[in-house]
């Protein structure tokens, strides 16, 4: 049977842009383009190399929570070479924190069938990187994160998670929940003739009552966490700034030594 | 007055500095108690106690090393369990991060990663996180369970708070699902004898205008008249000039020493973002537009080849 593959991706506000809170301190989704999150183009191309390595015999299926926008988000990936997609989109949806969406992405991810789930170590919004973990806990499945290599072989997951203190090499038998990092190896671009294939592949659009998720179990009203307040940082008081004219060492150091670092 | 764990970070026993700030943040809530996994407790528990740990937990077994993260959540919901906490606290590492979200799914508390900072409030503790590469400022809240709050290192600055610090066995039993991920083997880096990176006082990055790997002893050299940690801008770790784990930014480390000095770092969002919380900010670029230079306390505009080894000449020199 081939394997299916399951990529969790999210549509994010571009960090390039301005991103601000919303009135409701949730993150300002509206004003702000989107796009997919840099990050989980590296698990989309490991999704797919994983693929053709299995020389095709596999299935890949990408999964986004988000608003209606987030299709865009599923359309990149696509085009990227994905098979198809799955987009859970629901008005109750907003607001919904780490372990909302958690729930919301476990429960799809029994609906759609998987036997490899791959996720990119974070968001480049949020940020947390909670979210392979959390999966791996509900579904009850292996948690195999932060790899900067991966391989699938005879019903085996195997990679590398190189870690601060030491460089770990794991291994776990499917189904499993792998998240990959931005060293897993540079994601392709979409071909012409990929965005053309994209175009015409399945989106399956499922909401919380497919799912039978209630609505107050997620949202910014079923939220576990609050933010009270969000305030924007201060921009720094501008510094003194210098031209070397062959002294430069000597005056930062004197600004060191003024600051009491030396 | 409630208990409040603190999972500890240490190597066979040395405790890491994250953990004394966690311990003296844990003061401020209630009553620390140390969670210990692995070898070690017995030297630990000196030190815990010292800051201000009440009891310490501690299990060691095979489990911890041989398996991937889920074990350490046994052991940590076990100690939850015996304990009843007013909230459970984790220093903000990669595996930190993993542990207390797989904790709170467990225990059904809501999480906050990241924190800067933490205090007491009427509805519970208080996180302040910096968000959106630093640009905004937030304030949470845990508001179901028991609140999960992992910290980043350099929140606090560690306060001797001398406790019992007695130290108790928990017992653990690990799940059949805990063990599905194997560690078929680890190769521990190898010690650069610096700080580090994410715990250092001062940091000293060096980015694209490094120009090639064989530059970087320039850089390190700096680090070191400093007592520094050496950190890297993505465009150098990219171009394989330093170590993937020096990477500062948004997918690398993120920083908030005393002091960063930032040499031929342009200063792109993507870096912006792992060191704008820093307390003071150095900048050397030849480019006077670079957008580093927005951030900084003290900027030099010019060749970093010749203004950084002038500096370490200079503090060596100030040092004697």
């Amino acid at each position: 049977m081939s394997l299916r593959i399951v990529v969790t991706v999210k549509y994010v506000p571009d960090a390039t842009g301005d991103r601000h809170f919303a009135e409701d301190l949730t993150v300002d989704r509206d004003d702000v383009d989107g796009l997919l999150s840099e990050l989980d183009e590296y698990a989309v191309e490991q999704a797919l190399q994983i693929k053709e390595a299995a020389d095709g015999d596999a299935e890949i299926t990408v999964l986004t929570v988000g608003p209606e926008d987030a299709n865009d988000a599923l359309r990149k990936a696509l085009s990227m070479g994905a098979d198809k997609a799955v987009h859970v989109e629901d008005d109750d949806l907003h607001g919904t924190d780490a372990l909302g969406t958690s729930l919301v992405l476990a429960k799809a991810l029994e609906h759609v069938g998987y036997d490899l789930v791959i996720s990119g170590m974070a968001s480049t919004d949020g940020g947390m990187g909670v979210v392979p973990a959390m999966l791996a806990e509900r579904l009850g499945v292996p948690q195999v994160t932060l790899l900067s290599e991966v391989k699938v072989e005879d019903g085996k997951v195997t990679g590398r998670r190189d870690g601060d203190a030491a460089s770990e090499q794991l291994e776990a038998a499917l189904p499993a929940v792998v998240s990959v990092t931005d060293q897993s190896g540079e994601a392709r671009y979409p071909s012409f003739k990929g965005i053309m294939a994209a175009k015409k592949k399945p989106v399956e659009s499922l909401d919380l009552s497919d799912l039978g998720i209630d609505a107050d179990e997620v949202g910014l009203e079923g939220s576990w966490t609050t933010v009270d307040e969000a305030a924007e940082r201060p921009a720094r008081t501008a510094g003194t700034i210098v031209k070397d004219e062959g002294e430069g060492g000597k005056q930062l150091a004197e600004f060191l030594a003024s600051q009491k670092f030396i | 007055m409630a208990e409040v764990l603190v999972y500890v970070d240490h190597v066979d026993g040395a405790v890491r500095k994250p953990t004394l700030e966690l311990l003296t943040l844990a003061r401020r809530i209630g009553e620390p108690v140390a969670v210990h996994l692995g070898a070690g407790a017995d030297t630990a528990a000196a030190t815990l106690a010292e800051y201000g740990a009440v009891k310490v937990l501690a299990a060691d077994a095979a489990e911890f090393a041989d398996y991937l993260v889920a074990p350490k959540v046994d052991a940590l919901e076990a100690a939850y369990r015996a304990v009843s906490p007013a909230a459970v606290l984790v220093p903000s590492s990669a595996e930190g991060k993993e542990i207390a979200a797989r904790l709170a799914v467990r225990i059904g508390s809501g999480i906050i990663t990241d924190a800067v900072d933490l205090e007491a409030g009427d509805e519970g503790p208080v996180a302040t996180q910096s968000v959106f590469a630093a640009a905004f400022t937030t304030k949470s809240r845990v508001t179901k369970g028991t609140p999960v709050i992992t910290v980043k290192p350099n929140s606090a600055a560690p306060e001797a708070a001398p406790a019992a610090g007695t130290v108790e066995q928990l017992a653990v039993s690990f799940g059949e699902k805990s063990t599905g991920t194997k560690v078929v083997s680890r190769t521990p880096r190898e010690s650069t004898g610096r700080p580090e990176l994410t715990e250092a006082a001062i940091v000293v990055s060096g980015g694209r205008g490094v120009n090639g790997a064989e530059n970087f002893p320039v850089i390190e050299a700096l680090a070191d008249s400093l007592g520094a940690a050496v950190g890297a801008s993505r465009a150098a770790v990219d171009a394989g000039w330093y170590p993937h784990t020096n990477q500062v930014g948004q997918t690398g480390k993120s920083v908030s020493p005393q002091l960063y000095i930032a040499a031929g770092i342009s200063g792109a969002i993507q870096h912006r973002a792992g060191m704008q919380t820093s307390k003071t900010i150095v900048a050397i670029n030849k480019d006077a537009e670079a957008p580093i230079f927005e951030l900084v306390d003290y900027g030099v505009v010019g060749d970093l080849f010749a203004v950084v080894p002038q500096l370490t000449d200079e503090i060596k020199s100030r040092k004697g």
